[in-house]
């Protein structure tokens, strides 16, 4: 009971990324309550997949295996964590803040009536006091302790707001894969693994929505992974000014990302977003090509090594954070940067 | 067959353009100088309800929003691109919602609007970016939900199902729903039609009472009177039957602790030319520290 709870995510049957970043962060939450991490695992034929978990300090593995569990559907899976939940009434319960997890959290905390804090970039657990009404009507303070700190950029990521939900379980939060950091705990970490009996959870009219038609690609690009990053942004000025970019990247062995600005614009493809809505990278190498900087991007992008910053405005933000700025346009400094490396590399 | 379709619309704060004026010299927002908008994605859903109304001849689009009396602008801004009326719920108290009490509040708007085959609505607000508000109104009305659409791409009302395409991560998928239901429209989809002449025409004079100075009450209520599609019909808490425990601030279970402003430290930084003797420079020295290389 009170433990903290993370739905794992799988495709086929592989345990994605995010969840495994979250399990990570979920044990160190964990530790700090002194209570135990579980996890939840949905889909069909699952195999071990509890192997997959149990290195990063799982205590429980709640598994669901049954055709209609895979692909992902709305209603049957919010079901299961539902019922699920009121059973185990967990403290904290974590997401990826996935198209799954963006679809899930919703409808589980709508239906739990509980706080759901969405994309946090932090979590952390603190004391704080507030303000409430007592019995007779009277504000009076309140002291609330461990309460998980769900902290997140908003107003287009001007501001970040921390967020608490004092009064209600569990305390539901989603992370960006990408954002914590995924840790194995110990390879030989044993935990218990309980195999439900789905029927019991997931009614048979919870089985609405049909997938007729799925196709997943595979990722074209390894942003999160890159060690150098050349990245534009709206002052490519079009899809063409890119390919200098690619062609950068090409000799630099990196990849090509973009700000949000530029993908509006349609310059680049949505998945090389860089930034509070798009991907979180923390590169060796950042080259960011007419990218003015808004925190929306900075956010995704500050953790880099080394920043450079091609701009022809001076003023331009993203100047404040870099290590190297070059007042210029991309279109003069960029196609100088590929000279001067085939010149100087070997 | 013609289908009763409910979009939900939010009037947000332009904050894709955070310019310089935006940020006071204290580095915080200047929320003034942020204009109103349509959500953006909220304009997705619009035109996805308006192909469905060309298909299906004698569709209505009734389009909700919950927010201050000027939120009526997003039903206007509807109205002339073919929606065929529009709910403000307005209330002091629905002030300081947040997400799950947003969405309590419009399923009860929506239930007073009566029967319904589907709700659209945007992925998300770009002030917020949750995307909660959707999924949580389904939940409320017992619907299932279809979110990150792209595009509808067949509806049979006889058989009440619907075919959906819709984005999934890395990669794309179609599902078919039973009607009534939930869908939340994508950036990415088809944009909204353009204003159309003759509707700004016929409702650049709607508003909801709230709008209304004293002095143009008499005017509008004779006007009313003969073009009663002019009324943007407006509804506090009372008038949706709301439970006080589950709207504003009391029926919200997330509060806010702290907010700060975001202050990147400065990095001690090196400027220079777009001269060949800098570039090169530059490259020379981030080889010689394999930095790159």
């Amino acid at each position: 009971m009170n433990n903290v709870f993370v739905y794992c995510e799988i495709e086929g049957n592989t345990v994605a990324d995010v969840s495994l970043e979250l399990l990570t962060k979920g044990r160190k939450l964990a530790n700090t309550l002194g209570v135990q991490l579980e996890c939840i695992c949905a889909g069909y034929n699952l195999g071990d997949v509890e192997k997959q978990v149990m290195p990063y300090g799982v205590d429980k593995v709640h598994i669901f295996d049954a055709e209609g569990l895979f692909p992902y559907t709305s209603n049957p899976h919010t079901a299961l964590v539902v019922n699920l939940f009121k059973e185990e009434q967990p403290q904290i319960c974590l997401m990826g803040a996935t198209v799954i997890g963006r679809d899930l959290g919703p409808r589980v905390s709508s239906s739990l009536h509980s706080g759901l804090t969405a994309d946090c970039t932090q979590l952390e657990i603190g004391d704080f006091e507030m303000n409430v009404k007592n019995a007779e009507g009277e504000m009076v303070k309140k002291q609330y302790t461990q309460q998980l700190y769900q902290i997140r950029p908003a107003f287009g990521g001007n501001i970040v707001a921390t967020i608490v939900n004092p009064e209600h379980r569990p305390q539901m939060a989603t992370v960006r894969e990408g954002v914590m950091k995924k840790e194995i705990l110990d390879a030989n970490y044993k935990g218990e693994v309980v195999k439900h009996d789905v029927a019991k959870y997931v009614p048979e009219t919870e089985y609405v929505v049909k997938v007729l038609d799925r196709h997943i690609e595979k990722a074209k690009h390894n942003l999160k992974g890159a060690s150098i990053i050349v990245s534009g942004g709206y002052g490519m000025g079009s899809r063409e000014g890119f390919d200098m970019l690619f062609e950068l990247a090409k000799e630099l062995h990196a990849e090509v990302g973009a700000s949000r600005a530029a993908v509006d614009a349609g310059f680049a493809d949505h998945d090389r977003q860089i930034g509070q809505t798009g991907v979180t990278v923390r590169p060796k190498v950042y080259i960011a090509c007419g990218i003015s900087g808004q925190i929306q991007h900075i956010a995704g992008m500050q953790d880099a090594g080394i920043i450079i910053s091609i701009n022809n405005d001076p003023n331009a933000p993203i100047n404040t954070i870099a290590d190297y700025v070059i007042n210029g346009t991309v279109e003069e400094v960029v196609p100088k940067m590929i000279k001067y490396y085939k010149k100087n590399s070997k | 067959m013609s289908l009763k379709i409910v979009v939900l619309a939010k009037q947000v704060p332009d904050t894709r353009n955070v310019g310089p004026d935006a940020m006071t010299p204290e580095g915080t927002v200047n929320r003034a100088a942020l204009p109103a908008v349509f959500n953006p994605e909220d304009l997705n859903a619009l035109e996805q309800a308006l192909r469905l109304k060309e298909q299906f001849p004698g569709s209505t689009i009734s389009v909700v929003t919950m927010g201050l009396p000027k939120s009526a602008e997003v039903i206007r801004e509807a109205l002339y691109r073919g929606a065929d009326e529009g709910y403000v719920i307005t209330d002091r108290c629905l002030g300081g919602a947040d997400t799950l009490a947003t969405s309590y509040t419009l399923s009860q708007a929506i239930r007073k609007i009566g029967a319904f085959d589907i709700i659209l609505g945007g992925r998300q607000a770009i002030d917020g970016d949750t995307a909660q508000v959707g999924p949580q109104i389904a939940e409320k009305l017992g619907l299932t939900q279809v979110t990150y659409a792209e595009e509808i791409l067949k509806l049979d009302p006889v058989a009440k199902k619907i075919v959906i395409k819709r984005h999934i991560d890395g990669g794309v998928e179609t599902v078919e729903a039973p009607l009534p239901l939930v869908v939340t429209v994508n950036g990415s989809a088809a944009p909204c039609r353009p204003r159309n002449a003759k509707r700004v025409m016929k409702y650049k004079n709607a508003t909801a009472p709230a709008e209304r100075t004293p002095e143009q009450v008499d005017a509008m209520a004779e006007m009313l009177a003969k073009k009663p599609y002019l009324n943007i019909t407006q509804w506090g808490a009372a008038e949706i039957d709301a439970d006080p425990a589950q709207i504003g601030k009391t029926g919200s279970p997330t509060n806010v602790k702290a907010v700060k402003n975001i202050v990147f430290k400065a990095k001690e930084s090196r400027t220079m030319t777009d001269s060949d003797a800098d570039v090169e420079g530059l490259i020379v020295e981030l080889l010689e520290s394999n930095t790159i290389g």
